[in-house]
C-alpha cells in the first residue's frame, strides 16, 4: 500500500483563503448574536431586559468599527464567496445603523419580553449578519445561504408577541411566502449554474459574454425566475401581496427593521447580482425590471391611498419606495448604483423617525397604530410631532428634506440612462403618494387628540386567548397595541431619541447632502460601469 | 448692498427664532414675541429690497448682486442668486406685501390674534423665505425646489389657522392639486439639466445662464414645455385647472390669502417669463397660440364668474384669475411689449388684490361677519376714507386710465395685438368685463341700500396703518411706471427675443418651407435689438439686426 500512501503523504491541503479582516465585521455580528444568546440564559432579570441589549449594541458597535477599519478595501474574502468593497461596506453602514435604531426601539418592547431578550436579540443580530452577507455575496452559493440567513430569523421575529394572533399569523405568511421566495430563486439560480456552468458571478458574467448565451431559454427562465424570488424579498409588485399583513402584524420594532433593512439587503443583492453576473443580459431583464419598477409604483402608492393603519401605510409606502429604487437598478450605470445607495440610506432616516413616532404613539395610548395615535401629536408631543412631519414629507420628496434629493438622484438616473418614462412614473407615484402621507400631517397638526387615552384610564387587558373580552380595550385596525404588564410613564427616551435623531439626519442631509454624495460616489463605481 | 442670502434667510431666521424662543406672555396673557420678531424681520427684508431696487442699474449687467456656491456638484446645482431687471421689481412686491400682511395679523382689531402665534409665525415666515427664494434663484433645481417648498408652509397655515367649514379638505385639495404640477416640472426640470448635458457633451448643469447656451431638440423642448405650463398654469390659477381655487380662497385666513393671491400667482408668471421662455422658445412659439386661448379663456370664465359671485373673496379670487389671464396674454405675445406689460401687470395686480382682500376682510366686520355682498351695502355711509381708499383699489383693478394697471394692460394688448389680432379683439372685452365686476363689488358694498346687520364705522388707525402703505405704491405707480419699465427693459427683452424670432420664423414658414433658426450655433443676438427684418430666402430665413459691430 506504500504507492498509495506517498501521494497522500505529500499532498497537503489546501484551505480555502479566508480573509480574517474583511470578515470581522461578520464575525462581530455573529459573536455578538451567541453571546446574547447566552447571557440571556443568566437568571437575573435586569441583566436579561438590561444588558442583553446593550450587548447587542456593543456588537454592532464593533461590527461599525470594524468596517470603518476595513474602509478603501477591495477584496475577495473567503476565497471569492464574498466581496469587500465601497458598496458593500456602505450597505453594512446602513444595516449597522438600522439594526442599532431597531435595538433601541425594542428595547422596552412586549416582543423582546416575550420572546425572551437573548433569544430575540440573538436573532436580530444574526439577520443583520445574513444581510451583510447578502450584500457583499459575489457567488450564487453565498447568496443564498446571506438570503436564508437573514430571512429565517425574521420569520420568527414576526411572531415574537406570541400572545397575539395578528402576530403569529404575520409570522407564518412571512414563512410561508418566504420559503415560495426562496425557493423560486434557488430554482432559478440552479437554471443559471445550468447554463453558465458557475456559480461565481465574475465567471457568470464572463460565461454569458463568451458563449453568447445571454438569450439562450434556460439562462432567461433563470434569470426570470432568479428576479421573482428577490422581488419576493424586496416587496416588489406583484410579488409583494406579503407586506401589508405581515408589517401589519408584526411587533412595531421588528417592522421596522424589516422594512428598512430587508430593502437594503435586497436592493444591495440586486445591484450585485444584476450589474456584475448578469451585466450582459440588461438588454433582456432591463425593460423587464423597469416594467416592473413602474408596477410597484402605482401599486404601492395607490394600495397606501385610504389607510386607517399606519403600519399598513407605511408597508404600502415602502413597496412604492422600492419601486423608486428599482429605477436605479434598471439602469445599471454608475449614477444609478450610487443614486440606489443614496436613497437607501436617506430611506433608512426617513423609515425609522416615522416608526419610532409609531412605537411611542403605541406604548402611550391604547389605539395601536391608527391615524387617531397620532391626532393632535403638534399642540401635545411636538417632540414627537416633528419627526414624523418631516418623515413624511421627505416620503412625498418635498424640498429641503434628503427625500428630495434622494428623488432628484433617482430621476436623474432614470433619465440619464434612457429610462426617461421611469422618471416621470416615479413623479406620477410621489403625486398619489401625497393623498396618503399629507392626511397624516393634518391629523397631527390640524386636530383634537382623542380624549382619556392616558395610561392612567386604562384598564390592562386580560392576558388570555385572543379575542375581544369584556373591559379590554379593541384592536384597533389590526394595530399592535403594546400595552405591558407595567404601563409606560410618558416617552422613553430612547425612541424619542430614534426619531429626533433620524428626522434631524433627513433635513440635514436634505441642506447638505455632500457626506452623502460622497460616500455613494465611491459606492457606485465599484461594478466599473459606464 | 449686503449678500442676497440675507435678504431670502433674514425672514425664516426670524420666524424659526420666534418659535424657539420661551414663552413669554404680554400684559394681556398672549404672545406677542413671535409676531414682533416676523414683524421686524419682515420690515428689514423690506428695507432691502428697496435698496436693491435704488441699486439696479438697467444698463449694468444682466446678473447683479451674484451669489454663485456649488451646492451638490454630483448633480451639477448651484446655490445661485442674482438680482435681474425681472424679479428685482418681484422681490419688492413680495416684502412689502409680506410686511404688509404680518403688520395685519399683529394689528387684528376686529378679531383676535392668531393662536399659536409661535408656530403661526414660524411657518408665515417660511413662506416669505421660499418665494424670495424662488424669485431670486439663477439655477434651475433650485428655482423648482423652492417652488415646491413654498407651498408647504401655507398648507400648514390654512389647515391650522384656517376657517371652517372644511378648511382640511379644501386645503389638501389645494396643495394636491399644485404640488401635481410642480412634480411634473420637477421631471422635466431633471430631464432639461440630463438631456442639455447629453447634447453639449459637458458635465450635468443646472445653471439658468449655462442652460440657455444647450438648447434641447425641438421634441424634448416640447413635452417639457407642456410638464413646466402645467406647474404655472396651475399656479396662476388659468382657466382649466383653477379647481382649487374657491376652497382655497374660503379657508384661508384675509393675511395669508393676501400673500398667497398677491405673490404666490406671480411666481407661476415669472416662471415662465425666467426660465420656460429663454429656454424653450422653439416650444413657447409653437404653443403659443394654445397659451393664448388658456389665457383668453381665463379672461373671460374669471370675469363672468366674478359677475356672478356673492362671496366677495371669490370676487377677488376669479378676478385675479382674469387679471393672470391678461398677463398670460403678455407673456404670449412673445414681443417685448407683451412681456414689458406682463411684468408691470405682475407687480400691481400682487399691489392691488392684498389691499383688496385686506378690504374685504373689513366689510365683513362692518356687515356682522359675513362676506357676502348681498349682506353689504351702504357701509360708505360713516366710512369715507375707507370708502375713498376702497375706490382707489377698485378704479386699479378695472385699470381706469391713470392708474399702473391701465398702463400694463394697454403694453399687453399692443403686444398681443402685433402677434394675434383675433385674440386681441376678444381680450378687450375682458376690460371691459373688468370694470363690471370691480364696480358691482364697490358699487353693492358700499353704496346701494344699507345691507340688514351693517354696521358702518369708520376704518381705524390700525387698519389704515396697513392699508396707506400700499396705496401709496399704488398712487406712486400710477404717476410713475416707468420705474418698473425702464429698469426691467433690458431683461424682458432678453428673455423674450428668442421665442420672438421662433414666432416669427414660424409665421413665416407657414408660407414656404423654411428651417427655423438655432440661436444657439448663430451669433449671440443683440438683445437690445432684436431682429425687425426677416425674409425668406430659398430655402432659408433671414434675419437682420440692427446691430453695432465692436
Amino acid at each position: 500500500m506504500t504507492f498509495v500512501m506517498t501521494p497522500l503523504a505529500t499532498a497537503h491541503l489546501k484551505g480555502p483563503h479566508v480573509d480574517f479582516a474583511g470578515l470581522s465585521p461578520l464575525i462581530a455580528l455573529l459573536g455578538g448574536a451567541t453571546l446574547a444568546l447566552l447571557v440571556g440564559l443568566l437568571g437575573s432579570r435586569w441583566i436579561r431586559a438590561q444588558v442583553v441589549p446593550a450587548l447587542s449594541l456593543a456588537a454592532l458597535g464593533a461590527a461599525l468599527g470594524l468596517t470603518i477599519w476595513q474602509w478603501n478595501a477591495q477584496k475577495s474574502i473567503v476565497s471569492g464567496a464574498l466581496r469587500i468593497d465601497d458598496l458593500s461596506l456602505a450597505l453594512n453602514l446602513i444595516l449597522i445603523a438600522g439594526g442599532a435604531c431597531t435595538v433601541l426601539l425594542a428595547w422596552r418592547s412586549l416582543a423582546a419580553r416575550e420572546a425572551a431578550h437573548g433569544e430575540f436579540h440573538a436573532l436580530l443580530l444574526t439577520s443583520i449578519a445574513g444581510m451583510s452577507i447578502l450584500a457583499s455575496a459575489e457567488n450564487t452559493v453565498a447568496l443564498f445561504i446571506g438570503l436564508e440567513l437573514l430571512s429565517i430569523p425574521l420569520y420568527v421575529l414576526c411572531a415574537t408577541e406570541m400572545r397575539r394572533e395578528h402576530s403569529l399569523e404575520s409570522g407564518l405568511k412571512y414563512l410561508i411566502v418566504g420559503s415560495v421566495g426562496s425557493a423560486t430563486l434557488l430554482y432559478g439560480l440552479a437554471m443559471i449554474y445550468g447554463a453558465t456552468g458557475a456559480t461565481d458571478f465574475g465567471a457568470i458574467a464572463s460565461s454569458l459574454s463568451h458563449a453568447s448565451l445571454a438569450t439562450d431559454p434556460l439562462t432567461l427562465t433563470g434569470i426570470a425566475l432568479c428576479v421573482a424570488g428577490l422581488c419576493f424579498k424586496a416587496s416588489v409588485a406583484p410579488f409583494h401581496q406579503w407586506t401589508p399583513d405581515v408589517y401589519e402584524g408584526a411587533p412595531t420594532p421588528v417592522t421596522a427593521f424589516m422594512a428598512v433593512t430587508t430593502k437594503v439587503a435586497a436592493l444591495g443583492v440586486f445591484l450585485r447580482f444584476f450589474d456584475v453576473a448578469l451585466i450582459d443580459a440588461h438588454g433582456s431583464w432591463g425593460p423587464a425590471v423597469a416594467v416592473l419598477a413602474t408596477i410597484t409604483i402605482l401599486v404601492g402608492n395607490v394600495g397606501a391611498l385610504g389607510q386607517s393603519s399606519l403600519k399598513r401605510m407605511l408597508a404600502y409606502s415602502s413597496v412604492g419606495q422600492a419601486g423608486y429604487m428599482l429605477a436605479g437598478v434598471v439602469v445599471a450605470t454608475q449614477l444609478g448604483v450610487a443614486a440606489t445607495t443614496f436613497y437607501l440610506i436617506v430611506y433608512l432616516f426617513m423609515n425609522m423617525a416615522s416608526f419610532a413616532v409609531i412605537v411611542a404613539r403605541e406604548r402611550e395610548t391604547g389605539l395601536g397604530d391608527g391615524i387617531d395615535a397620532v391626532a393632535g401629536l403638534g399642540r401635545e408631543r411636538p417632540w414627537l410631532a416633528w419627526p414624523m412631519t418631516i418623515s413624511m414629507l421627505a416620503l412625498a420628496g418635498i424640498p429641503a428634506t434628503a427625500g428630495f434629493i434622494g428623488k432628484f438622484y433617482l430621476i436623474d438616473a432614470a433619465v440619464s440612462g434612457g429610462y426617461t418614462w421611469l422618471g416621470v412614473a416615479i413623479v406620477i407615484g410621489s403625486m398619489i403618494s401625497l393623498g396618503y402621507y399629507l392626511p397624516v400631517i393634518a391629523a397631527m397638526w390640524m386636530r383634537e387628540s382623542p380624549a382619556g387615552e392616558t395610561p392612567a384610564d386604562r384598564t390592562p387587558p386580560p392576558m388570555g386567548p385572543p379575542g375581544p373580552a369584556p373591559g379590554a380595550l379593541p384592536v384597533l385596525a389590526g394595530g399592535s397595541p403594546e400595552l405591558d404588564a407595567e404601563p409606560s410613564h410618558g416617552l422613553q427616551p430612547e425612541v424619542v431619541l430614534v426619531a429626533v435623531l433620524a428626522g434631524a439626519a433627513t433635513i440635514f442631509f436634505g441642506i447638505v447632502p455632500q457626506p452623502l454624495f460622497d460616500l455613494v460616489h465611491q459606492a457606485g463605481g465599484v461594478f466599473g460601469l459606464f | 448692498m449686503p449678500a442676497l442670502s440675507i435678504l431670502i434667510w433674514l425672514p425664516a431666521a426670524c420666524g424659526l427664532l420666534g418659535a424657539l424662543l420661551p414663552a413669554r406672555l404680554s400684559k394681556d396673557g398672549r404672545e406677542r414675541v413671535p409676531g414682533a420678531l416676523a414683524l421686524f424681520g419682515s420690515l428689514v427684508a423690506l428695507a432691502l429690497a428697496i435698496g436693491y431696487i435704488a441699486d439696479y442699474k438697467a444698463a449694468g449687467p444682466h446678473l447683479q448682486h451674484v451669489t454663485d456656491v456649488v451646492w451638490i456638484a454630483e448633480l451639477g446645482i448651484h446655490y445661485k442668486l442674482a438680482i435681474t431687471g425681472l424679479n428685482v421689481f418681484l422681490i419688492g412686491l413680495t416684502t412689502l406685501l409680506f410686511a404688509v400682511a404680518t403688520l395685519a395679523t399683529n394689528l387684528r382689531s376686529g378679531s383676535p390674534p392668531p393662536e399659536r402665534p409661535r408656530l403661526f409665525y414660524f411657518h408665515f415666515m417660511l413662506a416669505e423665505s421660499a418665494v424670495l427664494g424662488a424669485f431670486a434663484a439663477q439655477d434651475l433645481a433650485l428655482f423648482v425646489a423652492f417652488f415646491d417648498l413654498m407651498l408647504i408652509p401655507f398648507y400648514f397655515l390654512t389647515g391650522g389657522w384656517g376657517r371652517e367649514p372644511a378648511r382640511v379638505k379644501a386645503t389638501i385639495k389645494l396643495v394636491i392639486y399644485t404640488l401635481v404640477g410642480s412634480l411634473l416640472m420637477l421631471a422635466a426640470a431633471i430631464a432639461t439639466g440630463v438631456l442639455a448635458a447629453q447634447r453639449g457633451g459637458g458635465h450635468i448643469t443646472f445653471v439658468l445662464s449655462s442652460l440657455q447656451a444647450l438648447p434641447l431638440s425641438t421634441g424634448s423642448q416640447e413635452w417639457i414645455f407642456l410638464f413646466f405650463a402645467a406647474a404655472f398654469l396651475v399656479k396662476m390659477p388659468a382657466f382649466p385647472l383653477h379647481g382649487w381655487m374657491p376652497d382655497g380662497y374660503r379657508a384661508m385666513p384675509i393675511e395669508v390669502l393676501m400673500v398667497f393671491s398677491g405673490i404666490l400667482s406671480k411666481v407661476g408668471a415669472y416662471g415662465f417669463l425666467a426660465i420656460v421662455l429663454p429656454l424653450f422658445p422653439r416650444a413657447a412659439a409653437h404653443f403659443q397660440t394654445l397659451m393664448l386661448l388658456i389665457g383668453l379663456a381665463s379672461i373671460i370664465y374669471g370675469s363672468l364668474q366674478a359677475f356672478s359671485q356673492r362671496d366677495a373673496r371669490l370676487i377677488a379670487g376669479y378676478s385675479s384669475v382674469a387679471q393672470l389671464g391678461f398677463i398670460t396674454l403678455g407673456i404670449f405675445a412673445l414681443n417685448s411689449q407683451g412681456a414689458q406689460g406682463a411684468l408691470l401687470q405682475m407687480v400691481n395686480h400682487g399691489l392691488v388684490v392684498a389691499p383688496l382682500l385686506f378690504i374685504v376682510g373689513l366689510l365683513a366686520q362692518r356687515a356682522g361677519g359675513s362676506e357676502d355682498i348681498r349682506d353689504m351695502g351702504g357701509i360708505a355711509f360713516r366710512a369715507p376714507v375707507l370708502a375713498s381708499m376702497f375706490l382707489i383699489v377698485a378704479l386699479a383693478t378695472l385699470a381706469m386710465p391713470g392708474s399702473s394697471n391701465f398702463v400694463g394692460e394697454f403694453l399687453i394688448l399692443l403686444g398681443v395685438f402685433k402677434a394675434k389680432l383675433v385674440i386681441a379683439i376678444i381680450a378687450f372685452s375682458g376690460v371691459v368685463m373688468a370694470s363690471v365686476y370691480a364696480l358691482r363689488l364697490f358699487i353693492g358694498a358700499m353704496h346701494d341700500r344699507v345691507g340688514k346687520g351693517v354696521h358702518s364705522r369708520e376704518i381705524s388707525l390700525r387698519d389704515g396703518a396697513v392699508l396707506t402703505p400700499v396705496i401709496a405704491v399704488i398712487l406712486f405707480l400710477a404717476l410713475y411706471p416707468q420705474l418698473a419699465l425702464h429698469r426691467s427693459e433690458a431683461s424682458v427683452k432678453s428673455a423674450v427675443v428668442r421665442a420672438e424670432v421662433n414666432a416669427r420664423v414660424g409665421s413665416l414658414a407657414a408660407v414656404g418651407s423654411a428651417t427655423p433658426i438655432s440661436l444657439a450655433s448663430a451669433r449671440p443676438p443683440d438683445v437690445a435689438n432684436p431682429p425687425t427684418n426677416c425674409r425668406r430666402a430659398g430655402t432659408h430665413v433671414v434675419c437682420s439686426y440692427e446691430s453695432r459691430l465692436k
